[in-house]
């Protein structure tokens, strides 16, 4: 469990944190949104104590970071990929971080397996292309069987095969109890891993929140002849239809095929049927419109 | 599983054998010092000089590549971003500073005292005739050889604790270089009453008191030199130490 109360922090006038409290629960993906310069990595690495918040607190499984007897064990992170000695192998560089826990050598040859580096192993990281200083990073953070594993951007730079792979990963770390962390500023890319939403922007809490309560209304847009017909037929358990217009109905609760079948058994012409989702993307960026710090120009 | 002081040892030992320049830095030092050696053994006529400081005459290049091996150690952690990674394990933090330091300084305590005894018998097998020769057993040659790869140790960790406090390679290098080679220039400069009284003193002097054979004019006794350069070297890593504890990684 990872418990961020009150967080501040000031990089010189700039307040980059601002008074944050969330907290990220074990058994549970949480996903860390925010536009660019929103505060996350600075969040993220004052979560590990290696930045000191203004003010406010961090507890990782209930204590300060600082205080763990085996670190590795309580939480795994990623937070810059690459951000290794270029000179290194992948096996020393693990090597190196496992033996400060006593962590076995087969443990890091196991962590490097499953992140799909057994065969560049012994490869300088220095040659790594950024996909796979991902995929060593994230072995990194696996490395202490932790009971919070936090990541940076974790997709970022991997191919669909390193996404998929990133993704069952992180539900199959949570399945287990574990705590899940993962920040990004792509909604789409985060609603599909997490449970849970914490969203910030310029350093603020914007919304705590669940990926089923963050979808805003969804439905079908109907145009159809016999208006009053189709509403006979698919009114039932769960099915909502409102009225928007002379021969335009607005749906939720069916998906458009079960309208359109519905519609077709009783020969009721139908002119358009679209199904309208206020994407998740576009509710997070309403939601963050205020707070985005670096916007191109319009 | 537990955060253990010899685990961190243990860590900072493979970060530290894990790169190729690690051995290429450490062989090039006792090469220069094992050349520098023989070259002025077996060239110099005079008789200023005896045969050990002759067969040491490498021991201030040495020292700037032993340190710079200190100073890259140190320095990469930050200009690589591992030290996030590091302290992310150890968020203790100091006792990566301490093991970082144990590591630099035994493998060069190790390698450059069996390189000062390889300078040192080779030296002696190709010196001048003019210059009498020393055995082991002389007076002051143990002490002297000895002396030298502790003095060379201490410049190593002398490297690591400024490149952890600087956090960059050049600006590192160039504050070790600037101790060990320019400091004494500037000293030569000021009135001889005031350098003469404190040129005994300053790091590269005090160091390599405990390398010369007979304690010569204007220098400290040869262990107090070697005190006294450690107390540079001690002070230097309490100043890293309260960065490393105190300020963002
Ligand atoms: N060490 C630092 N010194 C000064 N300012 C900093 C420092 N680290 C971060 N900042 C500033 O803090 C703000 C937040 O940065 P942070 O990296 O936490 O954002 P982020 O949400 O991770 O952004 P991104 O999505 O681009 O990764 C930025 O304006 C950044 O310039
Ligand atoms: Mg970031």
């Amino acid at each position: 469990m990872i418990q961020v109360r009150e967080v501040t922090k000031r990089y010189g006038a700039n307040t980059v944190v601002d008074h944050l409290s969330f907290t990220a629960k074990p058994g549970q993906v949480t996903g860390f949104l925010g536009p660019n310069g929103a505060g996350k990595s600075t969040t993220m690495r004052m979560i590990v104590g290696l930045d000191a918040p203004n003010s406010g607190d961090v507890l990782v499984n209930g204590k300060p970071y600082a205080s763990a007897k085996a670190p590795l064990h309580e939480i795994g992170v990623l937070l810059e990929a690459k951000a290794v000695h270029p000179g290194r192998t992948a096996v020393s560089h693990l090597l190196a971080m496992a033996r400060t826990h006593g962590i076995s050598r087969s443990r890091v040859d196991e962590v490097l397996g499953l992140a799909g580096l057994g065969a560049v192993a012994h490869k300088r990281v220095g040659a790594f292309s950024l996909g796979m200083g991902q995929r060593l990073g994230i072995a990194a953070a696996l490395l202490g069987d932790p009971a919070v594993v936090m990541l940076d951007e974790p997709v970022n730079g991997l191919d669909p095969e390193g996404v998929l792979w990133v993704r069952n990963l992180l539900a199959g770390l949570a399945a287990e109890g574990r705590t899940v962390m993962l920040s990004s500023h792509l909604m789409s890319e985060v609603s599909l891993i997490a449970d849970h939403l914490v969203i910030v922007g310029r350093g603020k809490l914007l919304a705590d929140t669940t990926v089923a309560d963050f979808v805003t209304a969804e439905g079908v847009r109907v145009v159809t002849a016999a208006p009053d017909a189709l509403r006979n037929v698919i009114t039932g358990a769960g099915v909502t239809v409102t009225s928007t217009g002379a021969e335009e109905l607005f749906v939720t609760g069916a998906t458009a095929r079960e309208i359109g079948l519905a519609a077709a058994t009783r020969g009721i012409p139908l002119f358009e049927l679209t199904p309208q989702n206020a994407s998740l993307e576009e509710a997070f960026m309403d939601l963050t419109r205020d707070a985005v710090e670096y916007e191109a120009a319009r | 599983m537990k955060i253990t002081a010899g685990g961190v040892v243990a860590a900072e030992w493979t970060k530290f054998s894990s790169l190729r320049s690690t051995w290429i830095t450490t062989g090039i030092s006792v090469l220069l010092l094992i050349a520098f050696g023989a070259i002025a053994s077996a060239s110099f006529s005079g008789d200023s000089l005896s045969a050990v400081d002759l067969a040491l005459s490498g021991s201030t290049l040495a020292a700037l590549t032993v340190g710079v091996l200190g100073a890259l150690l140190g320095a990469s952690e930050y200009t690589t971003g591992m030290i996030r990674a590091t302290l992310a394990a150890v968020p203790r933090r100091l006792p990566v500073l301490w093991s970082k330091s144990l590591v630099a300084g035994l493998a060069a305590v190790v390698v450059m005292t069996a390189g000062a005894f390889a300078a040192f018998a080779v030296s002696s097998a190709v010196l001048n005739d003019k210059v009498s020769g020393l055995a082991l057993g002389d007076d002051g040659v143990l002490r002297a050889l000895i002396g030298a790869g502790l003095y060379l140790g201490l410049v190593a960790v002398l490297g690591v604790a400024l490149g952890m406090l600087v956090r960059s390679s050049a600006g590192a290098i160039a504050i070790l270089a600037g101790l060990l080679l320019i400091v004494p220039g500037l000293a030569a400069l000021l009135p001889d009453s005031i350098s003469d009284a404190i040129n005994p003193y300053l790091p590269s002097n005090a160091g390599s008191a405990v390398m010369a054979l007979t304690q010569g004019e204007g220098t400290l006794a040869p262990w107090t030199g070697l005190a006294v350069f450690a107390g540079y070297v001690v002070l230097t890593l309490a100043v890293a130490a309260y960065r490393l504890k105190k300020t963002d990684a």
